[in-house]
């Protein structure tokens, strides 16, 4: 489904990603891992349309999408939900919702799409008319969840859901996360919470100052000693 | 009494006819992030455009609109597009001011050029005969404007409330890099909003032309009391600016009348001073959102 081919990428001069390269098949959940700093967010931010490669392409279901623009993607299918959550402050919670479902394909379905997410995320039905900036750092996490799925994409990325989020709001974002793949959608998940996230997919590669290191189904990459030592502090 | 009735009725025709010019500016600031010191000479091109169309076609001043409000958005859409869209990459986001004040003065020029520094009286059609409103008595076109500038506002805010490109709109102003995630074309709405911005003021000189004599240099008495305008009413909001301007246009009624008419700017620049210093987010400002700009 989405095939990145020999990426070298980086913002003006510096270079972040050296010839990087990974596949996600559908429906398969697949993971980044890796330290702060290694072009996790550079690697999504590329297949998103935001950064361009130097060299190498990005493919999506055999279409190279690495010239488009980042609303070009997501009218493809892909969508991101950023680091950082990123929502419209001055907006309410169903307004942020609403904008998640711009995108063509989901314009039109939008109030079906918002009744699936709802039931998903029960919370944010009681929070719907609220401004996004009055919500916890977890709500507006699930709201920042809720919005990339009102895109209906097919392949949804998440870049650190997890970051800045209290350990018991961390078990419910990934609770999230597992659900939302176990319906059938196709996951990218960058994260520095290299056990959670292993737990939670299929396959994972590991990023490691712009080059990928490994990659193996997850299982296998709990046990490596490598990913143990240097990720797990085990 | 009679006299400070007719001062207030004064004061809030004048503010009418300033908001509707302070609201496509307000709009380009809120979103574009754009300060548009070429916003003036957009009005002074729409109210030259309704000139021409007037007493070319021999139509009623207001009728222009259909055709003025249009090219101005073409104005305004190409402004963005060519002029400032191209400097969004700049080092230093001043330089989109510069290129805004080189617009302001290549306009001034080249409506010199074809219409020399005479004035043009478009033909009035009766707008500037009086009508008595209870104690008071206003010219007929001041109310059109008064009554337009309301709508305007009215319209807008629907607009950027209730439609699917107003809260793309909106939605961009508040965080670009998560609009364009969204896949807006964050391009594109600037394009839009730049072009609604000068449709505005494109609306506002075919009821303006009317009533004032038009001249090169028009544009930059209008588009001064509007960045006071503005400002009072907090960047970006047009609530605000419609207030504002209603505000200032009091002001500027009461300091001419018991103050002195020669100090009516005076004391208009030293309640934008005061304003600065004391309120600089304005009467309606929420914080200044930080556009997310991203590499």
């Amino acid at each position: 489904m989405l095939d990145v081919r020999n990426v070298d990428a980086g913002y003006g001069s510096t270079v972040i990603l050296q010839d990087v390269s990974l596949r996600v098949e559908a429906g398969e959940v697949v993971t980044i891992v890796g330290a702060n700093g290694a072009g996790k967010t550079t690697t999504l931010r590329t297949i998103s349309g935001l950064v361009t490669p130097k060299s190498g392409g990005v493919f999506f279901e055999g279409e190279e999408i690495s010239k488009l623009q980042p609303h070009d993607v997501v009218d493809r299918g892909i969508t991101l939900i950023p680091e950082g959550r990123q929502l419209f402050p001055d907006m309410s919670v169903r307004e942020n919702l609403l904008m998640g479902a711009h995108r063509r394909d989901a314009r039109g379905v939008r109030s079906e799409t918002l009744a699936e997410v709802l039931d998903l995320f029960p919370r944010l039905g009681e929070r719907l008319e609220q401004h996004a900036s009055s919500l916890s750092g977890g709500e507006q996490q699930m709201v920042a969840i809720a919005r990339g799925m009102m895109a209906r994409p097919r392949l949804l990325m998440f870049d650190e859901p997890s970051l800045g989020l209290a350990p018991i709001i961390v078990e419910q974002v990934f609770d999230v996360i597992s659900k939302v793949a176990a319906s059938g959608m196709t996951v990218l998940i960058v994260e520095q919470n290299v056990w959670h996230t292993l737990k939670a997919a299929d396959r994972g590669y590991v990023l490691e100052n712009g080059e990928m290191v490994l990659d193996d189904a997850a299982e296998a990459l709990l046990r490596n000693d490598h990913v143990r030592q240097a990720y797990l502090g085990i | 009494m009679q006299t400070f009735l007719q001062i207030i009725a004064n004061g809030l025709m004048l503010g009418g006819l300033f908001a509707i010019v302070a609201v496509g500016l307000t709009l380009i600031f809120g979103i574009v992030k754009v300060v548009n010191f070429a916003h003036g000479e957009f009005l002074m091109v729409g109210m030259y455009l309704t000139f021409l169309l007037t007493t070319g076609l021999g139509v009623h001043p207001y009728a222009t609109a259909v055709a003025v409000i249009p090219i101005l958005f073409v104005l305004g859409a190409v402004t963005q597009r060519l002029l400032i869209q191209p400097l969004m990459q700049a080092r230093d986001e001043h330089i989109q001011i510069f290129a805004t004040v080189g617009l302001s003065t290549a306009l001034i020029n080249l409506a010199l050029l074809i219409f020399g520094a005479d004035i043009a009286n478009t033909p009035n059609y009766g707008v500037r005969s009086q009508i008595e409103i209870g104690p008071v008595r206003i010219l007929e076109g001041q109310l059109w404007i008064f009554l337009a500038a309301i709508l305007l506002v009215i319209g807008l805010q629907l607009f950027l409330a209730r439609t699917n490109t107003g809260r793309a709109i909106r939605a961009t102003a508040q965080n670009r890099a998560a609009a364009r995630l969204m896949g807006i074309n964050d391009r594109f709405i600037y394009v839009l909003t730049f072009g609604i911005g000068a449709a505005c003021v494109g609306f506002g000189s075919a009821l303006i032309a009317p009533l004032y004599p038009t001249s090169p240099t028009i544009g930059t008495y209008f588009v001064l009391i509007a960045f006071v305008i503005v400002v009072l009413g907090g960047l970006g909001s047009i609530p605000g600016a419609f207030f504002g301007a209603l505000i200032i246009g009091l002001v500027d009624a009461l300091s001419g009348f018991y103050i002195g008419s020669d100090l009516r700017e005076a004391v208009v620049f030293g309640i934008f001073l005061v304003i600065l210093i004391l309120k600089p987010s304005g009467l309606f400002g929420t914080r200044v959102s930080q556009s997310h700009v991203s590499p």
